[in-house]
């Protein structure tokens, strides 16, 4: 095992211990491992013994910020919809936050979500987390019996096979594009803080689709989409997405039919990115959710992109700074306005 | 102004308006008041703010057959609800540019801003979106057949 994990495993599982037995929160939110290699489980330590079944690795790929508010809401005394919240405090949850997540927690607490004060954050400054589909398109698909990660590689064995593979290689693209790798809220942390990354091409992606004419865009799209089986997963896997009703399961009005016809698949995408806009941290949970490896994470990263451009922000970097599609500036650019270029035009 | 009679057998567009209630919906009300001619290709939804429109009822208008989608709210500093246009542009700003990279033809989607006092702009707007619409052709892309 990588020196680096265990180091934080071992932390973490004694921070844990510690918040749960002082009773300074009622459950700990980490991972742990699952029964299959490569795939990390969301696990809940609701007492002091539980904290030694939390574990750290590269393959935590899923936001865990997506967890908190029903985790939250499930010690709240129960109440009616309308039903004002009990008077004093309520019991507090842990958490352990890297960057993207952190910011995640961010969103939810401007957007109402959660509240900080009912988090214990527990910070860990990320190195990038491993794309499971990538390390298999390595090893050719074949079984995979366990995992070992060094602190820089990944020694993958199967039935007759053991290859040691370069961790960086199999990072997810959205870390290996991160440039805000540390927790930017926290109340304990673990290891040092890392600082911002340097990365001059972290668009890159998007550039690449940017630079094909209209047509060839549409192509493009369609055919990334096109093994969509509309699970939904990685709409359930975003902490963005809260809603007791979702857009999708609307039926009056129906803006997404439920087929998987490519205009459905087409319109699903397209709706369920773009509520993403402004609020996406780039988490990448959406794409390590997919059953069928579709990499919708360009889509937001898109947004991310022009958000970034037209207005200077990035989703939750902090507390204080509204998110910006719920802010504006009276000199925002609207050159894209008909009647402010037709203007343009005549001088 | 331009010929606005449709020729028979010519292709004209569906194009469906967004107008909001204080500024466009007025300003229509006035090209209409003023017999400005404009083409018939507009069919107009009253909304309270441009505001209120969501990208969620512009693909849906594309979904539903839509040729083009015109948004128009009053002029940024005179909305009634005080701000509600200048949200809606951020939005509308996001949204243009996003559906341009998914290959929808920025043509399609267009968005205005129109006072009350301003008929003649609006025959004016609703002649250069159904041009341009009509330069695309009719749209292929969201449509869904039902």
């Amino acid at each position: 095992m990588s020196t680096m994990n265990q180091k934080i495993t071992e932390e973490l599982r004694q921070k844990a211990r510690q918040l749960l037995e002082s009773g300074q929160v009622a459950a700990f939110l980490g991972y742990t491992s699952g029964s299959v290699p490569m795939v990390m489980r969301p696990f809940v330590a609701r007492n002091p013994e539980d904290a030694d079944r939390l574990e750290w690795n590269s393959f935590c790929v899923l936001n865990l910020a997506n967890y908190l508010p029903a985790l939250l809401k499930s010690f709240e005394p129960p109440r009616r919809p309308n039903e004002p919240p009990p008077e004093g405090p309520l019991p507090k949850v842990g958490v352990v936050a890297t960057g993207c997540w952190s910011r995640n927690m961010v969103v939810q607490v401007q957007e109402n979500q959660v509240q900080r004060e009912r988090l214990v954050i527990v910070g860990v400054s990320s190195r990038g987390m491993v794309d499971k589909k990538k390390v298999l398109r390595i090893i050719e698909n074949r079984d995979v019996n366990s995992v070992d990660e060094q602190d820089n590689t990944l020694v993958v064995k199967g039935p007759g096979f053991e290859e040691e593979i370069n961790r960086w290689d199999v990072v997810r693209d959205n870390c290996k594009t991160c440039i805000h790798p540390d927790p930017v809220i926290f109340d304990d942390m673990i290891g040092e803080l890392h600082g911002d990354r340097q990365i001059p091409d972290r668009f890159r992606q998007v550039e690449e689709v940017e630079a094909l004419s209209p047509e060839d865009r549409w192509k493009w799209f369609t055919s990334e989409i096109e093994s969509c089986i509309r699970c939904y997963a990685c709409r359930n896997a975003c902490p963005l997405c809260y809603c007791p009703t979702c857009f999708v399961d609307d039926s009056r009005p129906q803006w997404v039919g439920k087929s998987i016809e490519p205009v459905d698949t087409a319109i699903f995408h397209i709706l369920r990115a773009y509520h993403c806009a402004g609020r996406c941290t780039d988490c990448g949970s959406c794409e390590s959710a997919c059953p069928m490896g579709i990499r919708m994470r360009i889509l937001t990263k898109k947004l991310q992109k022009d958000v970034l451009e037209l207005y200077g922000a990035e989703a939750g970097m902090s507390i204080q700074e509204p998110l910006p599609l719920t802010t504006y500036k009276k000199d925002d650019p609207q050159d894209f306005i008909l009647t402010e270029s037709l203007k343009g035009e005549k001088k | 102004m331009n010929d606005t009679t449709i020729k028979k057998g010519e292709w004209e567009p569906k194009i469906i308006a967004f107008l909001c209630n204080w500024c466009s919906y007025a300003g229509a009300d006035l090209a209409g008041v003023s017999r400005y001619q404009y083409p018939p290709s507009l069919r107009i939804v009253r909304v309270p703010c441009s505001g209120r429109v969501s990208a969620n009822m512009i693909i849906d208008a594309l979904r539903s057959g839509a040729d083009g989608v015109l948004v128009s709210g009053c002029h940024p500093g005179d909305c009634h609800y005080i701000s509600g246009n200048y949200y809606a542009r951020r939005r509308f700003a996001i949204l243009k540019k996003f559906l341009e990279f998914v290959g929808i033809e920025p043509d399609r989607v267009n968005f205005s801003w129109i006072s009350a006092s301003e008929g003649e702009q609006f025959a004016q707007v609703a002649t250069e979106v159904t041009e341009r619409v009509k330069k695309l052709g009719p749209a292929r892309h969201l449509v869904k057949e039902f």
